[in-house]
């Protein structure tokens, strides 16, 4: 993960993370996703007093529903809580009047922040004009569509039963931009095979911006002790909606597919597992020119977007970058088809053994799930510091004798990449817990990039004799 | 020598002996555990004298399965719940742990160990059956660690187990000998009960002399000598039986045997040793309310053979160091100690394999009123040398072939403290216990 490092001395230039979207002002890309969060005037004065610079109110309709208890389940991953969370909860439980009421309010005293107003009702079209007409009048900057809700609405015909057939998403956003006065968001559902399909569908129905991801369809786990699933409701369970850290990866693959698609060209607004400033930027290369979050405010509070800012406008002085424009986007055309990539191209692992403290995880990642292309060799432990002599910190002495860490029976294990056989896979790298330990090294292969559509042509001329396979052990 | 009562409540002197590793809860186990990198060949194991598999202990804590954890640990180590509290870890797991270099702080394994052990207390008896019987019997003679050890192996191999022990508890000096801060003696009782639990022929205040040890030999088809070692070195010099001077081990005895408010103490105390029982002997004095204590030692403090951490323990408890002091007399006053006379010494050479000399002209007196002997424990020659053919190494302690621990007398094998090459801690017992069974069985399936 990339951090944002201390630049030297009079370097501390003003950056600006003030956007525009669709028009729409906002003090910052940070904004709040429609959820929980966004439930109440209460929360979002605080989220707004806090510094996020804007908002989705939590999904309206003309009539509250009804929750049930429990409705939350999480993934934890080995000590770290909450790396996943899902949700079996519903839209708004509150009356439409006091949800417009508090519109108001907030944009009242926050004229200067980013408003949308989250809607999904059902699919009529006089329906759908109502409350557009009645969000705006309560002061919305703008309406995103909620087409991704994936449990509880899909089944009355709302949310992912919308957003995942594109010709009902067209249709619905036709309907809403016949009377819409302010810009209009949809919000994608990563429930379905080619989201960008959908894109092109809300594109064509006149959206003006695309929001994603929503929650993904899971069920978050089973209670071993009672048999019921999680979170469970009298001893029942249902399919919920899966966000948070473990998201992101989806969501990103799901940005850069609408970024990359000619026929959107939309502005986009990034969701997924937002809980770090790195996060945020990584939405924003790919495309995204403001960012949501749900899960992390959800598990922290609001207090986190201090450390998204700062991490942010850090990032951005280091890299020179003074507006988010200077960046959004940048990373988008890489993503490309894998035929794309430069099959001649090679890097290969090397091991600081300075750094090293002989853990041994690459090793038996390598051989067991790789390309049995790390060597272990024990080295005496007297041999093994007189070899790294920055080693001399390890030795200790207690009760008149020698010890080293890292030592066990009076060797160390000593480990190094066979080159030659090291396919590039970076697997011993991702594991290895000291930083810049293992690092990738690009090596000159003396051959002019070529990708494998062009080994395909090149094979079918004549031109190329066919790549062997790599030798493994 | 003062009124044990007069000084400290009792309540003062339990919450002295506390112990210095308590147990970890839930929470801090999962977050510690979740610090283990689950090393490949991992430097902690290798440096566990019985090999526990450490990652994968802490593994199955990490993932809820406390009881797992316990399994793996007592599978390698049935006194794993002892060893958790007692072992040295600094200069063995924790010593090797790679998070020293990462992190500058190891995982603390033995906290996690003790976490597992005590969690699955209530069922882990139950782990090991005797297997099938042979018919074949062994006697073991000494129920420390070692014996205890290769008892329980013997019977999870179906042999029959009679163990002799002369004192009235088993445990050796596992249930009487170690610091009371670090084991209580309720605990080290209630493994050795659990141990035992596989059902082995148990007789104490039963010593075994020469004699009888020959008609063993006859009558058993195999026999452990896990005797241990034997009384604190005497300093030879005058005025050692005077009233006021103890000796280390029966100084430490008597927290395990007495309520702590009974446990003799004087005021002005001296230790005379270098080692971790003297810096025991010295703890334990300071916190039954010795007003002063004071550890002499005939070199200097880089020569010190007890280990650091344990010298560091003396430091928080404010224990006084008087170096290059070697003994010359005990003072006599009212036909009691009074203090020790030191010679002052200087070393020609280097560290410990230096030659002591006397400094003339510089002798010295400490005052005290108890005089606490902590040289190291003697041999037990009378005994060994009453074995005909049993043959010693030079130091007295019993030779054996390292993979089976047979002695040179036929069918009698030797393990622990008392066999030449063992170290001096529990964990090297217990191993060598391991070893032990290993070659008796050898030897019975024969
Ligand atoms: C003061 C002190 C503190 C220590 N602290 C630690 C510590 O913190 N950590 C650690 O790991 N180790 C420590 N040790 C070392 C550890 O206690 C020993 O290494 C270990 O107990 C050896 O086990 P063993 O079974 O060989 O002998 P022992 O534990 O000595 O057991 C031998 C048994 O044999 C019995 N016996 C002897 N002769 C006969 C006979 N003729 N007939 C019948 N029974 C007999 C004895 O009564 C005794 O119960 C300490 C030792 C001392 C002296
Ligand atoms: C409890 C809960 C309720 C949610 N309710 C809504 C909702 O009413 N409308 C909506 O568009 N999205 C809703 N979401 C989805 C979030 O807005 C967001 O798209 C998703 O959680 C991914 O972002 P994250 O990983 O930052 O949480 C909800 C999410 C959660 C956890
Ligand atoms: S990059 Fe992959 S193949 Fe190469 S050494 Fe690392 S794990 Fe092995
Ligand atoms: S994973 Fe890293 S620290 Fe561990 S042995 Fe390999 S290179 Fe060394
Ligand atoms: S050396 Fe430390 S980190 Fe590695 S397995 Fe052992 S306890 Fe875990």
């Amino acid at each position: 993960m990339s951090e944002s490092k201390a630049t030297n001395g009079s370097a501390w230039p003003a950056v600006d993370l003030s956007i525009e979207f669709c028009g729409i002002k906002a003090p910052n890309p940070f904004w709040l996703a429609s959820a929980p969060p966004t439930n109440s005037e209460y929360q979002i004065r605080r989220a707004f007093e806090a510094g996020w610079g804007g908002a989705v109110w939590k999904t309206l309709a003309h009539e509250p529903i009804v929750n049930v208890s429990s409705r939350y389940g999480a993934v934890d991953y080995d000590g770290r809580k909450v790396m996943g969370l899902n949700n079996i909860e519903l839209i708004t439980d509150r009356t439409l009047d006091v949800n417009l009421r508090e519109i108001a309010n907030i944009k009242r005293d926050f004229p200067n922040h980013a408003l949308f107003v989250s809607l999904m009702v059902d699919s009529k079209r006089d329906v759908w004009h109502n409350i557009v007409k009645q969000a705006e009048d309560a002061g919305a900057d703008g309406l995103e569509l909620n087409f991704g809700c994936p449990h509880g609405m899909s089944e009355r015909g709302m949310g992912a039963a919308v957003g995942q057939v594109p010709e009902y998403t067209k249709m619905i956003v036709e309907w809403v931009k016949e009377v819409a006065r302010t810009p209009v968001m949809v919000k994608l559902t990563p429930n379905v095979t080619d989201v960008a399909a959908v894109g092109r569908a809300a594109k064509e129905g006149g959206a003006d911006a695309i929001s994603l991801i929503n929650t993904i369809n899971s069920i978050v786990g089973v209670d071993l002790d009672t048999f019921t699933p999680k979170p469970q409701v009298a001893g029942l369970g249902s399919h919920g909606g899966y966000c948070g850290p473990a998201v992101k990866p989806i969501a990103l693959n799901m940005v850069s597919q609408i970024a990359n698609d000619e026929g959107i060209r939309l502005p986009i607004s990034g969701i997924g597992g937002i809980q770090a400033w790195q996060d945020a930027v990584e939405f924003m290369l790919l495309g995204s020119s403001s960012v949501q979050v749900c899960t992390a405010v959800m598990h922290y509070g609001f207090r986190i977007v201090e450390q998204l800012i700062s991490g942010m406008s850090n990032w951005m002085r280091e890299k020179n970058f003074h507006a988010t424009t200077d960046f959004v986007g940048k990373s988008a055309s890489r993503i490309r088809s894998w035929g794309d990539l430069d099959l001649n191209y090679k890097v290969v692992a090397q091991i600081d053994e300075q750094k090293c403290i002989n853990c041994g995880l690459c090793y038996i990642a390598c051989e067991d799930g790789c390309h049995q292309s790390i060597r272990i060799e024990p080295v005496p432990e007297q041999e093994f510091i007189a070899r790294h002599p920055d080693h001399d910190q390890r030795v200790f002495e207690s009760g008149c004798k020698s010890f080293v860490h890292g030592a066990g029976a009076g060797y160390v294990n000593s480990f190094t990449i066979n080159q030659d056989t090291c396919v590039g896979c970076n697997m011993c790298s991702l594991v290895c817990p000291v930083r810049d330990c293992i690092t990738m090294q690009p090596i000159p292969t003396g051959k002019e990039s070529m990708s494998w559509k062009q080994y395909q042509d090149l094979l079918a001329e004549g031109k190329v004799a066919p790549i062997q396979p790599p030798t493994h052990a | 020598m003062s009124d044990p009562n007069s000084r400290l409540s009792i309540e003062q002197i339990d919450r002295n002996f506390a112990e210095i590793h308590p147990p970890l809860t839930p929470d801090e186990a999962l977050t510690e555990s979740a610090r283990c990198l689950y090393c490949f060949d991992a430097p902690c194991v290798r440096s566990c004298p019985t090999a526990i598999d450490i990652p994968g202990f802490i593994r199955h804590i990490m993932h809820r399965n406390p009881v797992g954890a316990a399994k793996t640990i007592l599978d390698a180590n049935i006194f794993g719940g002892s060893c958790a509290r007692i072992c040295p870890t600094e200069v063995l797991c924790e010593g090797a742990c790679v998070d020293n270099t990462m992190l500058k702080q190891p995982v603390q394994i033995g906290r996690l160990q003790r976490f597992a052990c005590d969690t699955a207390e209530p069922v882990s008896s139950s782990f090991y059956k005797a297997g099938e019987s042979t018919g074949k019997r062994v006697a073991i003679i000494g129920a420390g660690p070692c014996g205890l050890t290769c008892a329980h192996e013997l019977r999870k191999r179906g042999h029959a187990v009679s163990v002799f022990e002369s004192r009235e508890v088993a445990g050796g000096l596992n249930s009487l000998g170690i610091a009371r801060y670090k084991l209580t003696t309720e605990f080290a009782l209630s493994e050795v009960a659990r141990v035992s639990e596989i059902g082995i022929d148990l007789h104490l205040e039963h010593a075994v002399d020469g004699a009888e040890l020959a008609g063993m030999l006859a009558d058993y088809d195999a026999v452990l000598l896990a005797v241990g070692l034997g009384k604190t070195a005497s300093l030879n010099v005058p005025g050692e039986n005077l009233d006021g001077v103890w000796e280390s081990l029966d100084f430490i005895f008597q927290t395990h045997t007495l309520p702590l408010n009974q446990c003799k103490i004087g005021q002005n105390v001296l230790v005379i040793g270098g080692g971790n029982t003297a810096m025991d002997a010295a703890n334990a004095a300071k916190m039954l309310g010795a007003q002063r204590v004071t550890i002499a030692y005939r070199r200097d403090a880089e020569s010190m053979p007890a280990f650091k951490h344990e010298y560091e323990l003396t430091q928080k408890e404010g224990i006084q160091f008087a170096w290059n002091a070697a003994p010359a007399s005990i003072v006599e006053r009212n036909g009691k100690a009074a203090g020790v006379l030191f010679e002052k010494t200087r070393s020609v050479g280097e560290g410990r394999r230096g030659k002591l000399e006397v400094v003339e002209g510089e002798s010295f007196t400490l005052e005290a009123d108890m005089v606490i002997k902590a040289l190291g424990q003697d041999v037990l020659l009378d005994f060994l040398q009453s074995v005909p053919g049993l043959k010693l190494d030079d130091k007295g302690r019993i030779a054996v072939q390292p993979e089976t621990h047979a002695t040179s007398v036929a069918k009698l094998f030797a393990g622990g403290d008392c066999q030449a090459g063992a170290g001096e801690e529990v964990v090297i017992a217990v191993q060598s216990g391991k070893q032990s069974a290993a070659g008796i069985h050898a030897l019975l399936q024969g």
